[in-house]
């Protein structure tokens, strides 16, 4: 820790966003990237705590003191190095992580805390910049082969952690690219997808083989899997949507999230989409159900592609503007947050049920919505504040409930959790002996943060399996 | 009754005493009578020096030496027929006989024998003649029967004194083989007898009736009276010894009898010849310190030196660094450092063998011992002055010995030997110059060697991790020492796993904690007083301590123990001639399935090697670890470097060789401090040193292995003077260190000697740990493209870390603490308090092993004593207000009076606004007020706003150490109350510079109680193994409550070494404590307090079931105000405004007394149902129910290797004890009556003059009425003048001890030490008795440490003063004629004027006020410390100011001296000492 009373002396300073005016006109990343300089001011605000509660806040145990520390010395090297010790995607999560170690931070308790989220995503691009990419090879090959089912952030970084202990690996992914999530549920404005072409390459160097369109279970059968396989990781995501089975719900117009982001994301990839199958916002009024960051990505969405009004709607109450006492630091704070996309223009509300969808001519018209309160754990209509908003399009932001059902999971007779999640152990082990599973598929929805550590410890599951005579395996198998 | 035999954590071995002596020698008449009387005399005047048990007649011992009473040993055996030879033909035996008829016999038997065998004559045996009803019951159940046996002399006179040493030496022997445990020989000479037991001082002559006999005739009488620790004093015990008589504590005792016993084989001796055996061991097993010290004297005066000599040998002055000495007596001084190492204080020592009597002090001076010569010609020397009457123009001179420095007389010649003269004398024997000039080597003057190339980059790394280095350590330890020089320093506590708890591969280092000096003997301050500090020791072969030849001193000098690479290589690359050294292996097979067998094999055949190696001629060994690889594991150093110390020692080898480790492990101080203490001479740490060569640092590559090297000395110092150990040949060898974890058959093995109160693992633990940290070093997968740092482990040790070591306080526990506190939510609590509890099979602490027993019928809650009730036992932790921010201060004494229970104010003095309460009604008066080293703020006025008064002894976060505020941390605030100026720095000494002994301690709480009578006063003290011991003493001195705290509690700033590795766990100071307490009888004397990570309920109900009554808590309470463990305390720069004194940080504080209100309330209430899941209604029914305490199993690799049964053994005796008011102490007589007189002043303010006579034991003179104008008048106390009284006589120590203002105590005569302590604002004057004829300013008037704490007031002092003038004094004016050594120092505020002598060491880490000296001969700056003040010229206002001030001496004391200068104002030459610091502040004043 250079400076101790660093956080006196300089205030925070959030990155900067491109104007509002100017980003909306593409679909290129809405963050500048910091100066060097300026992030080295900013890392200079960390106190290095005897307890650095942003460790508590951060799945992947970022070492934040250590690299904070070095980038105010201007360490940028060492910096990164200590960053990827950690964590195989910096460059991602220093773009999409919510940043639950900033709102541990120490700073956070009554200032705001260090900027932890952007000096990371300085020192990845520093890394990326600086060569540390380059491919880490396996001192030895071990002979043993892992199949890795999913190829989004869980995917990928069980399969990079694999690979680098010297196993064989192959990713299985049903797109036809590379990424899961990454690559087509967020938005190039929050995430440039060069980035990942740029991992996929260093993994692919690094001895991963990538196998685009391949459905496992429909593809390739899971017992083929077990059969060629000495592990199998499952990081299948929790890939089917929250539905909102109301009157209206078959209209033409309203769609899943998803759906429309993944769109959305292969046109800006070059791709051709169907245009009888296009969803686009262009002239539209639009309705976004769910307050979430999904909801966030289709409002920003919506609003590239020239909707005339997007109105997102969330079921909960508006939350606080400040932190209540209840919910003191370091617990994540409920607060009101306003995304980027939010910012480019969007009516909120909150306390919202959408109780029908009108239609005309088969289309979306409007929906039909009540306000509600919560009252004993559910939430009740109130009477007489009935509203009803006009428009075309109807998105569908309201959440995962877990992995796609049918296929690999029955195939396989994995046991699921009450949730409907895969049921795992510590060490992402399933019920099926040389299966493992992490990330959404075992977790449930959640952070790219989360996904990226559940990949790194079903790895270290994987090899603790894979140490273990093959006596031992095959007794278990 | 001899000592109980170990039971429980109490070890019999770890008894101390201190005490009173003096002797008295007449050197003009023959032998009287009247000297026999006025050594009795000097024992009742100095008995309160002295202690007694729980049965008032017995006394812990007292004793007397006189020569032999021929005319009355004449006449009595004449009655029995017995015909007496010549006086002088003749040795008198004081025998200590059986009780029993059969075994007493046998005893008598034995000794003639040995008379016989020694071809003397048995004329026979006399009854020594006593009353035994004159000591009480405990001391007749232990009382031996005494007889004489008169020896006749049959050899020539020159060898009778020496024959019959060998007599007595066999007798012993011989009784010891027979089984005759009890037959005991207090003196056997020709010349001396001595009479000494368990009587009180006032009663001896009644009980030895020889002693009141007209013909009982002696020139000489010297005279001890005792304090010990236990109830279980034992004749024997009682001093004096056969040639001294000690007061103090011989500190390097452990090391001492190691290497002592090491030497016997090489011992030989042309006059003993065969008879040596006899003699051997040469420091009988389980005597005492002055025990062991008396044998070794005895032994070496046997052998042909003489007693100054011996003296000087084993109690050397100060000598390296003093250029002034004369070089012939530093060449002495070196040689004897060849053959022995200081046997050190503190001791103040009285010493004879019936024709010379002496005394002397050790280096530091620490023990009191002044003398009066008389014109009639008497000298006197004893504990204090005023001991015998004399008249006063009959007194010549009147002085006090000085540090080092040695009184003889020689009662043949009838004459006084000075310090010069003696030494010149000793020093002149032998060319002792020439010999070291001939035969000692100097590695500087070693040509340069080639040295090993250093480690390739991958090759370090390995090593790193096969060292188990971790990232924090590269940043945390060696970053700083290499670019600082400096210890690293860290804050809060250790909340971390014990080593045997960690399931992280420890080093062994980590297992052995570091003990340290308290209450019995004072740590040293190495920083200010380094000129009796030396890591100078000498390496390589001894030679025969009996005789004196060149070849001893062929030894190779080192300047201090860490040798770089190349050093070592110029020992190893064979360029000393005549100096063979050999380099073993410290190694063993790291591919192994029986890892512990390897490790022993190793051990054993490494013990082997170094055997052989010194039989071959070998005179230095190098232990070795360089040669480690894949296959071969380095043996933890610390183990292998025992293993050959120690087996080195039982073959008789060991002093044929020194021993030096090169190794990999040793990476910061308390590796290096462990390596000497288990006999290391030299270790070369080659791996930190390349680390840190490789480390990116800002600082130049050259200097960092000098910085790192520095570091370590500095450290290494500290850690020596925690124990105050002032020499590196002292500390080596002397394992001051517990082990806490390791197995007794480990200990017993390789650590012999080792306290290790739990047992632990084994060698197959160790190999196992080792190896685990080998396998991380050596694995092949590692990668190691990144920075050093990259491929090592987190560590975690010093802070929490996520992936690193295991802490109480995490994330979880302070977040869910805050929630409960704010939220008044129990719920959190719970989840706090789970996270504590359940420790599971992850234990941190010793309580975390342990379940408590439920009882099968539990009963209901409602039955449990209230919440309430419970929290009025809990008091907060003594935070300093500077450490710690006015807002967090107060906030916890708001809460702790709002529900009853104790804050502390810590050291800082308080605030006088905190003493009234608010208007709300709410109180910041902190309930307890601390007494600590640097007294700042202590104040009669403080003192007596206090329900208790806390002498903080130690700390657990740094035992043994002071303290320092940073001057940047000093605003206005603080500065005012802690007396000093905004901007300069306070040192807090390591130790109360009236406390170096127990009869000191004794004196403080008779000060502390005579002021404030209504408050208890506790003493604080850290867990060690023998704080039991201590607690008893501490019981004895009549302190209320005594405090245990853990090794593990916070800190606003120590070295890091201190935080890991001093003190033990508080479970076993409490036990051990409560224990040793119960079985002397004293347990309901005092109330047993105990703190350190306190942190539930259940942590509670284990600390009552081991013996406590109180609880205190001090981080947790922080936390629930706000804390986050920031663990940046020292550097201000707290974020929560707790720990800093930064405005704008400070209001960054959000606590409420409702927060620490709502925790403690949690704690008590989570108490209570385990209380009544337990059965008990009270706190007072379970304190001390260690049997309702069971171990749990555990799955853990190390813990279950633990035994606990020492520790839960339920010791009997009545627990929640309730101490006894003691104020009734106070009531003194002298008191009354000046209480009396002062009665129309203290109720309406009206002046008073009045007299009164004083003898020395009027103690505390004045302090109880200070204590009564604090209580009316508040800290302005009257005006000047309102008390006026006028004293004579010779005043006991702390006269005008926190006199306030309105008081003037004028005194005729002359005072001991401690005058003015705290003074308060009071006038002291002190001036000889008109009729004198001596020189005032040639003779002491004052004892030493005078106007400790002053923080106003003036004194006014005719005479000269002892060591420690002013010491920390922050306000007080002093006029005084002569000094001793360290005046003035860390003094931060006042003015001292000096017309006379000063000692050495003058101002040292004085950092404010200002001092005028005389310097008429321009000698200050050579007396001065000006490490951080500047000696300047007088300007015309320091000249106006100083002439006010001798001119108001002058007339309060009518001193010729002043008189003197002020009329010969013009040619004295004045030098004034002005701090940096002081200067600064003042100046930057002026500017502002």
């Amino acid at each position: 820790m250079g400076d101790p009373k660093g956080f006196l002396r300089v205030p925070r300073a959030e990155e900067e966003e491109r104007p509002v005016g100017e980003r909306v006109l593409d679909w290129r990343e809405v963050v500048v990237p910091a100066s060097e300089e300026d992030v080295r001011a900013q890392a200079s605000r960390c106190m290095d705590c005897g307890i650095p509660f942003c460790h508590q806040g951060c799945p992947l145990a970022n070492l934040i003191p250590e690299w904070n520390d070095l980038a105010y010395h201007g360490r940028f090297d060492e910096a990164a190095r200590r960053l990827l010790a950690t964590n195989n995607f910096p460059e991602v999560t220093g773009r999409v992580c919510p940043a639950p170690c900033e709102s541990s931070c120490v700073l956070a308790m009554r200032d705001e805390p260090v900027t932890i989220k952007t000096i990371e995503r300085t020192l990845a691009d520093h890394a990326r910049a600086s060569g540390f990419l380059s491919p880490v090879i396996a001192a030895a090959i071990t002979g043993k082969r892992v199949a890795v089912v999913g190829s989004g952030p869980a995917g990928l970084a069980a399969a990079q952690q694999l690979a680098r202990a010297g196993h064989e690996v192959v990713v299985f992914e049903r797109a036809d690219r590379i990424g899961g999530l990454l690559r087509y549920g967020i938005p190039d404005f929050k995430l440039e997808k060069g980035l990942l072409d740029e991992r996929v390459a260093q993994m692919r160097a690094e001895g991963v083989v990538f196998r685009m369109g391949v459905s496992v279970g429909l593809d390739v059968r899971a017992e083929q899997l077990l059969h060629e396989f000495d592990a199998v990781a499952l990081t299948i995501g929790s890939r089917a949507p929250r539905d909102l089975p109301i009157a209206g719900r078959e209209l033409r117009g309203v769609h899943f999230a998803m759906e429309y982001l993944t769109q959305q994301n292969r046109r800006v990839a070059g791709d051709a989409v169907d245009a009888a199958r296009a969803i686009l916002a262009t002239g539209k009024r639009v309705v976004v159900i769910g307050g979430g960051d999904t909801g966030s990505d289709c409002v920003g969405t919506a609003v590239r592609q020239g909707a005339a009004t997007v109105t997102q709607l969330e079921l909960m109450p508006k939350p606080a503007l400040v932190r209540m006492p209840t919910n003191p630091w370091p617990e994540w704070p409920l607060v009101l947050r306003t995304s980027s996309s939010q910012e480019e223009g969007a009516d909120r509300d909150w306390s919202v049920s959408t109780r029908a969808f009108r239609g005309k001519g088969g289309r979306v018209a409007g929906i039909e919505a009540v306000r509600v309160v919560l009252e004993k754990g559910s939430m009740k209509a109130v009477p007489g504040s009935e509203l009803s908003i006009p428009c075309e399009l109807v998105l569908l932001a309201m959440g995962f409930v877990g992995p796609e059902r049918g296929g690999l999971v029955d195939q396989l007779g994995l046991a699921l959790d009450g949730r409907g999640n895969v049921r795992t152990d510590a060490s992402g082990t399933t019920n099926v002996p040389g299966v493992f599973a992490g990330g959404d598929a075992a977790r449930g929805q959640s952070l790219v943060v989360w996904a990226i550590a559940d990949g790194r410890r079903i790895a270290t599951g994987i090899e603790a399996w894979l140490r273990r005579p093959a006596m031992a395996r095959a007794a278990n198998a | 009754m001899p000592l109980p035999p170990p039971q429980g954590l109490y070890d019999p071995a770890l008894e101390r005493d201190a005490c009173g002596l003096g002797f008295v020698a007449d050197m003009r008449r023959p032998a009287t009578h009247e000297v026999v009387g006025m050594g009795l005399e000097i024992l009742r005047r100095l008995a309160h020096r002295g202690a007694a048990g729980s049965d008032p007649l017995s006394s812990d011992g007292a004793g007397i030496l006189i020569q032999i009473p021929h005319a009355h040993f004449e006449r009595t055996l004449a009655h029995e027929g017995i015909e007496l030879p010549l006086e002088g033909d003749y040795g008198v035996a004081q025998c200590f006989l059986s009780q029993d008829p059969d075994a007493r016999a046998a005893e008598m038997r034995v000794l003639e024998e040995a008379v016989r065998h020694h071809n003397q004559k048995v004329i026979g045996w006399r009854k020594v003649p006593i009353d035994e009803q004159q000591v009480g019951p405990l001391a007749r159940d232990s009382m031996p029967r005494f007889k004489q046996l008169f020896i006749g002399r049959m050899c020539p006179t020159e060898i009778f004194e020496r024959t019959l040493f060998m007599i007595r030496k066999r007798a012993g022997r011989r009784a010891s083989d027979a089984g005759l445990p009890s037959f005991y020989i207090a003196s056997l000479s020709s010349r001396t007898v001595v009479y000494k037991g368990l009587a009180l001082p006032e009663r001896l002559d009644s009980f030895y009736l020889d002693l009141t006999v007209d013909e009982t005739r002696s020139k000489l009488a010297l005279v001890h009276s005792r304090f010990s620790t236990n109830t279980f004093p034992t004749w024997e015990r009682a001093h004096p010894y056969r040639r001294i008589a000690h007061n103090g504590e011989i500190n390097t005792l452990r090391g001492n009898q190691t290497w002592m016993a090491a030497r016997e084989p090489l011992l030989a001796s042309k006059v003993f010849g065969e008879h040596l055996a006899d003699f051997k061991p040469i420091i009988r097993p389980g005597g005492s310190d002055s025990a062991s010290l008396d044998n070794l004297v005895d032994f070496l005066v046997a052998g042909g030196r003489s007693l100054p000599h011996v003296m000087m040998m084993l109690v050397p002055e100060a000598w390296e660094g003093q250029p002034e000495m004369p070089a012939e007596r530093r060449a002495f001084y070196e040689y004897h450092a060849s053959l022995v190492e200081p046997w050190d204080g503190p001791a103040a020592l009285l010493f004879t063998d019936g024709k010379y009597v002496g005394a002397t002090l050790d280096r530091n001076g620490l023990r009191p011992m002044k003398y009066v010569v008389t014109r009639s010609g008497f000298v006197v020397a004893a504990s204090e002055l005023g001991v015998v009457d004399f008249e006063v123009d009959d007194i010549l001179e009147k002085g006090r010995l000085q540090p080092g420095r040695m009184l003889l007389v020689d009662l043949v010649r009838g004459r006084i030997v000075g310090d010069e003269e003696a030494k010149r004398q000793v020093v002149a024997q032998e060319p002792y110059a020439q010999w070291l000039a001939d035969n000692k080597l100097d590695l500087a003057a070693v040509p340069t060697m080639e040295a090993p190339a250093p480690l390739s980059t991958e090759w370090r790394r390995r090593r790193m991790r096969a060292s188990g280095y971790t990232r924090e350590d590269l940043k945390m330890l060696l970053a700083p020492m290499a670019t600082a020089g400096e210890e690293p320093v860290g804050s809060m506590g250790n909340d971390a796993p014990l080593a045997v708890l960690s399931e992280r591969p420890q080093s062994l280092f980590r297992y052995f904690k570091q003990q340290f000096a308290q209450v019995t003997n004072p740590p040293i301050d190495p920083i200010r007083e380094k000129l009796v500090m030396t890591l100078t020791s000498c390496v390589g072969g001894e030679g025969n301590l009996l005789a004196e030849t060149p070849r001893q001193c062929r030894l190779l000098e080192l300047t201090q123990p860490v040798l770089t690479s190349p050093e070592l290589a110029k020992i190893t690359g064979g360029a000393l001639q005549d100096f063979p050294v050999r380099v073993l292996d410290m190694l063993f097979e790291a591919t192994t399935s029986d890892a512990g067998d390897a490790l022993e094999r190793a051990l054993v055949h490494l013990c082997a090697e170094a055997e052989r190696a010194v039989d071959e001629g070998a005179t230095l060994l190098v232990l070795s670890d360089r040669g480690a690889d894949a296959a071969h594991a380095a043996i933890p150093s610390l183990l292998a470097t025992s293993a050959v110390h120690h087996g080195l020692a039982r073959a008789g080898k060991r002093m044929r060789a020194g021993l030096v480790v090169e190794t990999a492990d040793v990476r910061e101080v308390a590796d290096l401090a462990l390596l000497v203490g288990y006999g290391a001479g030299a270790v070369n740490p080659y791996l930190a040193l390349e680390i840190i060569d490789a480390l990116d640092v800002d600082v130049p590559r050259e200097a960092r292995a000098k910085h790192y090297v520095t570091a370590l000395g500095k450290g290494l110092l500290k850690v020596m003077s925690k124990m105050g150990i002032s020499c590196l040949s002292s500390y080596q060898g002397a394992q001051i260190f517990e082990a806490v974890g390791i197995g007794r058959a480990a200990v017993d093995r390789w650590f012999p000697g080792t306290a290790s109160p739990i047992g632990g693992i084994g060698l197959p633990e160790i190999a196992h740990e080792a190896l685990l940290r080998h396998a991380v070093g050596f694995d092949e997968h590692v990668d190691e493209t990144g920075a050093d740092e990259d491929a090592l482990d987190v560590g975690g040790t010093y802070a929490w870390r996520v992936g690193g070591e295991r802490h109480l306080w995490s994330p979880k526990t302070v977040a869910s603490l805050q929630k409960a506190a704010r939220l008044h939510d129990a719920a959190s609590y719970a989840d706090y308090a789970r996270a504590i509890n359940d420790q599971g099979d992850a234990p941190f602490t010793l309580r975390g092993c342990w379940d408590l027993v439920f009882a099968k019928e539990p009963i209901a809650i409602e039955e449990v004593e209230p919440v309430t009730s419970i929290v009025r036992r809990f008091a907060t932790g003594a935070m300093s207000f500077g450490s710690i921010s006015k807002e967090a201060h107060e906030n916890l004494a708001i809460a702790m009076n709002r529900i009853g229970g104790k804050s502390n104010s810590g050291e800082g003095g308080e605030d006088e606004a905190r003493f009234l309460p608010l208007p709300n009604g709410d109180s910041r008066r902190s309930a307890i007020k601390q007494v600590a080293s640097a007294r700042f703020g202590v104040t009669a006025h403080y003192l007596v706003n206090a329900d208790e008064l806390q002498i903080k002894i130690a700390q657990g976060a740094k035992p043994g150490e002071g303290g320092q505020l940073p001057g940047h941390k000093v605003d206005e605030q603080i500065a005012r109350v802690r007396h000093s100026v905004p901007g300069v720095t306070l040192i807090s000494p390591p130790p109360h510079h009236d406390i170096y002994s127990i009869e000191d301690l004794a004196q403080l709480v008779f000060d502390l109680k005579s002021v404030n009578p209504t408050a208890r006063v506790s003493v604080k003290l850290v867990s060690e193994k023998g704080v039991g011991t201590i607690a008893a003493g501490v019981a004895k001195a009549h302190a209320d409550a005594i405090h245990i705290a853990g090794h593990d509690g916070g800190t606003g700033a120590s070295p890091l070494s201190s935080i890991q590795h001093a003190g033990g766990p508080w479970e076993l100071g409490l036990a051990e404590t409560h224990q040793v307490l119960a079985l002397n009888g004293l347990r309901d004397r005092v109330r047993l307090q105990v703190d350190g990570q306190l942190k539930t309920g259940r942590d509670v109900a284990f600390a009552a079931l081991l013996g406590a009554d109180e609880f205190g808590f001090a981080t947790a309470p922080l936390v629930a105000s706000g804390c986050v463990m920031m663990r940046k305390c020292h550097l201000n720069t707290c974020p929560v405004g707790i720990a800093t004194q930064d405005p704008v940080l400070r209001a960054r504080f959000q606590g409420t007394p409702e927060h620490v209100i709502n925790y403690l309330f949690f704690v008590a209430e989570e108490l209570r149902e385990l209380m009544a899941r337990m059965g008990y209604r009270t706190i007072d029914s379970m304190v001390g129910h260690a049997d309702r305490i069971v171990p749990r199993a555990l799955n853990h690799p190390k813990a279950p290797t633990l035994d606990f049964s020492n520790v839960l053994m339920r010791a009997q005796a009545a627990g929640g004890a309730h101490a006894p008011d003691r104020g009734d102490l106070v009531d003194t007589p002298t008191d009354e009556a000046l209480l009396d007189g002062a009665r129309l002043s203290l109720k309406y303010g009206e002046p008073t003059t009045m007299q009164i006579a004083l003898t020395n034991a009027d103690r505390a003179f004045g302090a109880r009425l200070a204590g009564e104008v604090a209580r009316k008048y508040g800290g302005a106390g009257l005006p000047d003048g309102t008390i006026v009284v006028e004293a004579t006589g010779t005043a006991g120590q702390s006269f005008g001890a926190f006199a306030t203002r309105g008081t003037l105590l004028v005194l005729e005569g002359d005072a001991n030490d401690y005058v003015g302590k705290g003074l308060s604002g009071g006038v002291l004057a002190i001036r000889p008795p008109a009729r004198a004829s001596y020189k005032a300013a040639d003779n002491v008037i004052v004892g030493n440490t005078c106007l400790y704490g002053a923080t106003a007031g003036k004194a006014f002092l005719a005479g000269r003063a002892g060591e420690r003038f002013a010491v920390r004094n922050s306000g007080a004016i002093a006029v005084i004629e002569g000094v001793g050594d360290h005046a003035c120092e860390y003094m931060t505020g006042g003015t001292v004027v000096v017309l006379g002598a000063t000692g050495r060491n003058f101002a040292a880490g004085m950092s404010g006020g200002l001092a005028y000296v005389l310097d008429d001969d321009q000698t200050m700056a050579s007396r001065t410390n000006k490490t951080t003040v500047a000696l300047d010229e007088l300007v015309a206002a320091d000249k106006e100011t100083l002439r006010a001030l001798i001119e108001e001496h002058v007339a309060h004391t009518r001193s010729a001296q002043g008189r003197s200068v002020l009329s010969t104002w013009a040619r004295r030459r004045f030098v004034k000492v002005v701090p940096h610091e002081w200067r600064r502040v003042l100046e930057m004043r002026k500017v502002g």
